[in-house]
């Protein structure tokens, strides 16, 4: 018999199968009655999507990360980025980020856009200074932010590899509860999500957080609001 | 290897199931930490827990490591757990949720295994440890890789694959920082999350510049030194290498998804970048639906490091296309769960998602370290999981098997259930446990003066003259008292109970005799 039917059958003797065999251990088991699954949690926050509470809350935690914020209306965002790349030497953006982000960011700056075709790999990701993405959804919550790998956010290494991670995060993508964000992933859970809570931290040694180990050791979040 | 260049050594098994390190410098005054003997049987080393506790507590600096690491940690755990006005709610969800795993688990099994493949995975099946480590080295070995990077992973723990990767010649380098501390030292894990909590900053510093190999020679104790070190020493690793190793947190049935829950980007990086990926899931790890995340994403980080979500948790389904590894193999793993799934009270044991909550706030854990219990998971959810995982061999029924010994290992005091995020009855299943190897001791043997003093007192108890008497004839033991009603050495056979305990000393005179008395003078 193959390991899987072996598996599968030990599974069905351990909840009271019969014909199909024992455990490991010679038993069978009973079986178990049916589970209501009773879901009395909130399924969503007090307060809307993009609203100005949620939108404190999501800055309140990302600064508790020691994630660096800025809050900028639409006008102001390729300045912004401009201003935090100012100094990164060269940046990578995945294939579909609006060119636009990059209005403000200065000539010394060397940009490579991601290509499918041709793609970077993880020693010259190594190479560069910085990453500047989209994100999906953010939980204020939590302080955390999704990354789904669509095109404005780009496959998992760029934005694993380079030390800075600049994130650019839309008012109304931010939600308040975990919830409302896994119903917004839902859509699409076959997609490669990254889930993003402050810059790479440990709690190894003692169990005090030290922020900054494998992953990108600065977090850049530029709110829109 | 005869130079030590700074990489986890390969260990070579003696001949007595230890193992040696080759490459790392012998134990001595000035390396305390190893080497340890590494067991063929990662869920049963050497003595019972009695035994070793009784070693273990001799360890001053052990017990100051561990007091301070699970003060913090308890601390931290009851702030964010305490802001979650819901909390009771996600708690009753997930564990109705997990309950509804077990009771559909070979359906389930089934639906992740279709998603999986339909994703353009391959799913393996393995019985056991042995069978596991196989289908690991062989999809290695394909690969024609000789080192594997490795994400933290208790299922690999439990099956000994770093032991048996090396003896097939294959280095496997664990990516976490507190798992490499472990590694270097060729130490075992004693924590579920933190497998290097018995060591203190110090002692990491020191380790660190005995075996990382280029660990640089003024590396302090400070916390973030010593993160940037491992960072350093494995960064080129990362960015290498061909295959790796995880575990899963999640496998949701529905869509066939797997999540790695973690902090420090290690994770990311050997789910990432590799060509290959393999991921060894325990059976019992599945979620119905890919919507129930929303519970045990809000459960798990809290529990867990006390963080409202950890720094990074990935999620992928099958292999996609352009990013990420583009080859994926899962190896879903019995290795005695099944028995434990038979068992209609201990089978809650599977619930656990492994968050380590229990034993931070076990007094009997925070006083004998992780060690003590002899397996890969110590604590309550160790207590309950290692007998049973092991009941095959004789782990819960087997006379003279120390894993026999783990129940006992608790107060009963139930802060373990307290914080249990998916509500297992840590306690009702330790006392379930010890009923069933208090019945397979029975009659094994000749003279058992347990059951001989049980038989008398059920003699004595019922019987309301023979208890009386019973009752005048203790309070002769007053006279044993010193001057504090302490009896801190009595005679045999009591001797044995006051070896390591103080015994209150029987007053003199009895309730029933006090109250006769009283009614005499009232009348």
């Amino acid at each position: 018999m193959s390991a899987r039917e072996d598996v599968l059958n030990q599974v069905r003797a351990a909840l009271g199968g019969s014909g199909v065999g024992t455990t490991a251990a010679g038993r069978v088991g009973t079986a178990p009655a049916a589970v209501a699954v009773p879901r009395a949690y909130r399924a969503a926050g007090e307060h809307g999507p993009g609203s100005a509470q949620v939108l404190t809350q999501l800055v309140d935690r990302l600064v508790d990360y020691k994630a660096h914020v800025r809050q900028v209306p639409a006008d102001d965002l390729p300045t912004a980025i401009g201003e935090i790349l100012a100094d990164a030497g060269s940046v990578v953006v995945p294939p579909g980020l609006d060119d636009a982000w990059l209005g403000a960011t200065g000539d010394a700056v060397v940009v490579h856009r991601d290509d499918p075709g041709a793609p970077l790999s993880a020693l010259d990701l190594d190479a560069i200074g910085a990453v500047l993405t989209a994100a999906r959804v953010s939980c204020s919550e939590t302080g955390t932010i999704v990354l789904d790998g669509e095109p404005d956010q780009g496959r998992r290494a760029i934005s694993l590899v380079p030390d800075v991670h600049v994130c650019v995060v839309l008012a109304d993508q931010v939600v308040e509860t975990i919830p409302e964000a896994v119903r917004v992933l839902a859509a699409h859970p076959e997609r490669p999500q990254t889930w993003i809570s402050g810059p790479s931290a440990t709690s190894d040694i003692e169990l005090d957080r030290v922020e900054g180990v494998h992953g990108p050791r600065t977090l850049h979040v530029v709110l829109v609001t | 290897m005869s130079t030590f260049l700074g990489l986890p050594g390969l260990r070579r098994r003696s001949a007595d199931g230890g193992a040696a390190s080759d490459g790392a410098p012998a134990a001595s005054a000035a390396e305390p930490w190893g080497p340890v003997p590494h067991p063929d049987e990662p869920l049963r080393w050497g003595e019972s827990f009695p035994a070793a506790a009784k070693h273990t507590l001799k360890n001053d600096q052990l017990r100051k490591n561990l007091g301070h690491a699970t003060a913090t940690i308890r601390a931290k755990r009851a702030a964010v757990v305490g802001e979650v006005p819901d909390w009771e709610a996600l708690r009753d969800a997930g564990s109705a949720l997990k309950e509804r795993v077990m009771a559909e688990l070979p359906e389930l099994l089934a639906q992740l295994e279709e998603n999986v493949t339909a994703r353009g995975g391959v799913v393996h099946w393995a019985r056991d440890a042995a069978e596991a480590n196989r289908i690991v080295t062989e999809i290695a070995q394909a690969k024609g890789a000789d080192e594997v990077v490795k994400v933290k992973s208790m299922a690999t723990q439990e099956i000994g694959l770093n032991e048996h990767l090396a003896d097939e010649g294959i280095a496997a380098i664990e990516t976490d920082l507190a798992e490499l501390i472990v590694q270097l030292a060729d130490d075992m894990p004693s924590h579920i999350l933190v497998p290097a909590i018995h060591r203190n900053r110090a002692e990491i510093r020191d380790i660190f510049l005995a075996r990382m190999g280029d660990a640089p020679p003024d590396l302090s104790d400070v916390p973030r030194e010593l993160a940037m070190a491992a960072r350093a020493h494995l960064r080129r690793k990362f960015l290498s290498a061909k295959v790796a190793v995880s575990g899963a947190n999640f496998g949701v049935a529905d869509t066939g998804t797997l999540a790695v829950v973690e902090s420090e980007g290690n994770g990311r990086m050997c789910l990432t970048l590799p060509e290959t990926l393999v991921t060894v899931m325990g059976i019992e790890k599945l979620i119905p639906t890919y919507t129930d995340l929303e519970v045990f994403l809000q459960l798990l980080p809290r529990s867990s490091t006390g963080e409202r979500m950890n720094p990074y948790t990935s999620l992928w389904t099958g292999v996609t296309p352009g990013d990420g590894p583009q080859e994926f193999h899962l190896v879903l793993l019995d290795n005695g769960r099944t028995d434990v799934l038979a068992d209609e009270v201990g089978r809650a044991a599977l619930h656990c998602i492994r968050c380590s909550a229990c034993l931070n706030v076990c007094p009997v854990y925070e006083r004998v370290g992780g060690h003590a219990y002899g397996s890969v998971y110590p604590g309550p959810i160790g207590a309950i999981l290692t007998p049973q995982l092991t009941a095959a061999s004789g782990g819960v029924s087997g006379a003279d098997d120390v894993n026999a010994s783990l129940p006992y290992a608790s107060t009963l005091c139930g802060a373990c259930y307290d914080v249990c995020p998916v509500k297992i009855d840590i306690p009702s299943i330790l006392v379930d446990l010890r009923a069933r190897e208090v019945d397979a001791d029975r009659g094994k043997h000749k003279v058992d003066p347990w059951r001989a003093a049980m038989k008398a007192a059920s003699w004595v108890m019922s019987d309301g003259g023979r208890f009386g008497l019973a009752g005048r004839a203790a309070t002769l033991g007053h006279r044993l008292g010193g001057r504090d009603g302490v009896i801190s050495k009595a005679p045999p056979p009591v001797s044995a109970w006051t070896r390591e305990r103080d015994l209150p000393a029987p007053p003199d005179e009895t309730f029933r005799q006090w109250w006769a008395s009283r009614e005499e003078d009232e009348r």
